[in-house]
């Protein structure tokens, strides 16, 4: 499976849990820890495996995540 | 984690005025997950960036204008679409896209909307649907289903409602399609689309309202209402447009319900002067580059 890899933008989440429930590998889940406003945000539970198809990132109406593929050397 | 950031940045982020960020609109609103798709659509279309406009009306995905980094107009209410007019005659180069609401686009600017797509006008027409005027309150809107509870229907609302993608293909749009909020790879391709095609093009996005929609009518959070997308939504592709009206908690029948070629405006107009002035006819475009 391609590797993937996912990057948020803790400060901007308002923990909709878009991510969370839409990523079809389940990687994310919301973390314990507040943001400064107050909000949940996700964090990487499964970091293996995300294929970097970047759904959370087209989900996330915060512009607070996206996934990339890692390209084959 | 922010190194990786730097390396790979958002593929929304180019678009976006940081300055500006965070946005105001409500944890498990749409609106931003309809910019996604967007700026998904337009890097897939290669389009050249300084010829994109965007132009949206009042309320909450008015305010879309404010946060695209691209040549953005956000004006009076109701009126995106007579500005979007004038701006493609003007401008017949630039690719101009409406992106408002439904309070906006049909109600306030419902006869701007009927008339544009009857003129066939070259501009792209998105309509982030939520059913209620969200911004001023939640008061009852055109679009709002039978039996919902709004601010200004505390016993239900009990007036029919529009179905636009009806309304959009009775009055000659060329493309019209409706997706949800849900449906985010079809969205990004159907505006991908839209781009390519030539005439009034028109797509619907039904999308969540959960502080103004969602909590009146006791149906849950933003998450709740794509779980209900998700389940209630069926793709009917070229489906009859008299068919697929909503209903409060039916099905959403989505998909692209008309795609066809019509002459656009400024071709007619061209045509018409031609043939009526002969060589004094000289096109805007040319006026505007001297």
């Amino acid at each position: 499976m391609t590797k993937g890899n996912v990057a948020i933008t803790v400060e901007r989440c308002k923990g909709c849990a878009f991510c969370v429930e839409f990523c079809p590998t389940k990687v994310l889940a919301l973390s314990p820890a507040f943001n400064s406003k107050g909000y949940h945000p996700p964090h990487v539970v499964a970091p293996e495996k995300c294929n970097g198809c970047d759904l959370c990132g087209m989900f996330c109406p915060d512009f607070a995540i996206h996934g990339w593929r890692e390209k084959k050397a | 984690m922010s190194e990786l950031v730097s390396l790979h940045e958002n593929p929304t982020e180019q678009f976006l005025r940081t300055d500006r960020m965070p946005h105001i609109w409500c944890p498990g609103c749409g609106i931003g997950t309809t910019v996604n798709c967007f700026t998904r659509a337009l890097l897939d279309s290669n389009a050249n960036l300084d010829k994109v406009s965007v132009v949206s009306g009042i309320g909450c995905s008015g305010r879309v204008a404010g946060y695209l980094n691209l040549d953005s107009f956000h004006t009076t209410h109701g009126r995106a679409i007579p500005f979007a007019t004038g701006l493609k005659l003007a401008r017949p180069d630039l690719d101009v896209v409406v992106y408002s609401g439904d309070g906006d686009l049909f109600a306030i600017g419902g006869n701007h909307f009927i008339h544009a797509a009857r003129r066939n006008v070259d501009i792209k027409v998105i309509c982030v649907n939520n059913l209620v005027y969200a911004m001023t309150g939640g008061q009852t809107a055109p679009t709002t289903p039978g039996d919902a509870l709004t601010s200004t229907s505390p016993y239900g609302t009990f007036e029919p409602s529009f179905n636009l993608p009806q309304l959009a293909e009775a009055a000659g749009a060329v493309y019209v399609a409706r997706w949800t909020t849900y449906h985010v790879r079809q969205l990004a391709k159907s505006m991908f689309e839209m781009f390519n095609k030539k005439g009034f093009a028109f797509i619907e996005v039904l999308s969540p309202c959960p502080t103004l929609y969602q909590r009146r009518n006791k149906m849950g959070d933003g998450m709740e209402t794509l779980r209900q997308y998700k389940e209630l939504s069926k793709r009917k592709d070229g489906a009859s447009t008299s068919e697929v009206g909503l209903t409060r908690d039916g099905e959403i029948v989505v998909g692209k319900f008309v795609d066809r070629d019509r002459p656009d405006y400024a071709t007619l107009m061209k045509a018409h002067y031609q043939h009526t002035m002969g060589d004094k006819y000289v096109e805007t475009g040319a006026i505007i580059c001297q």
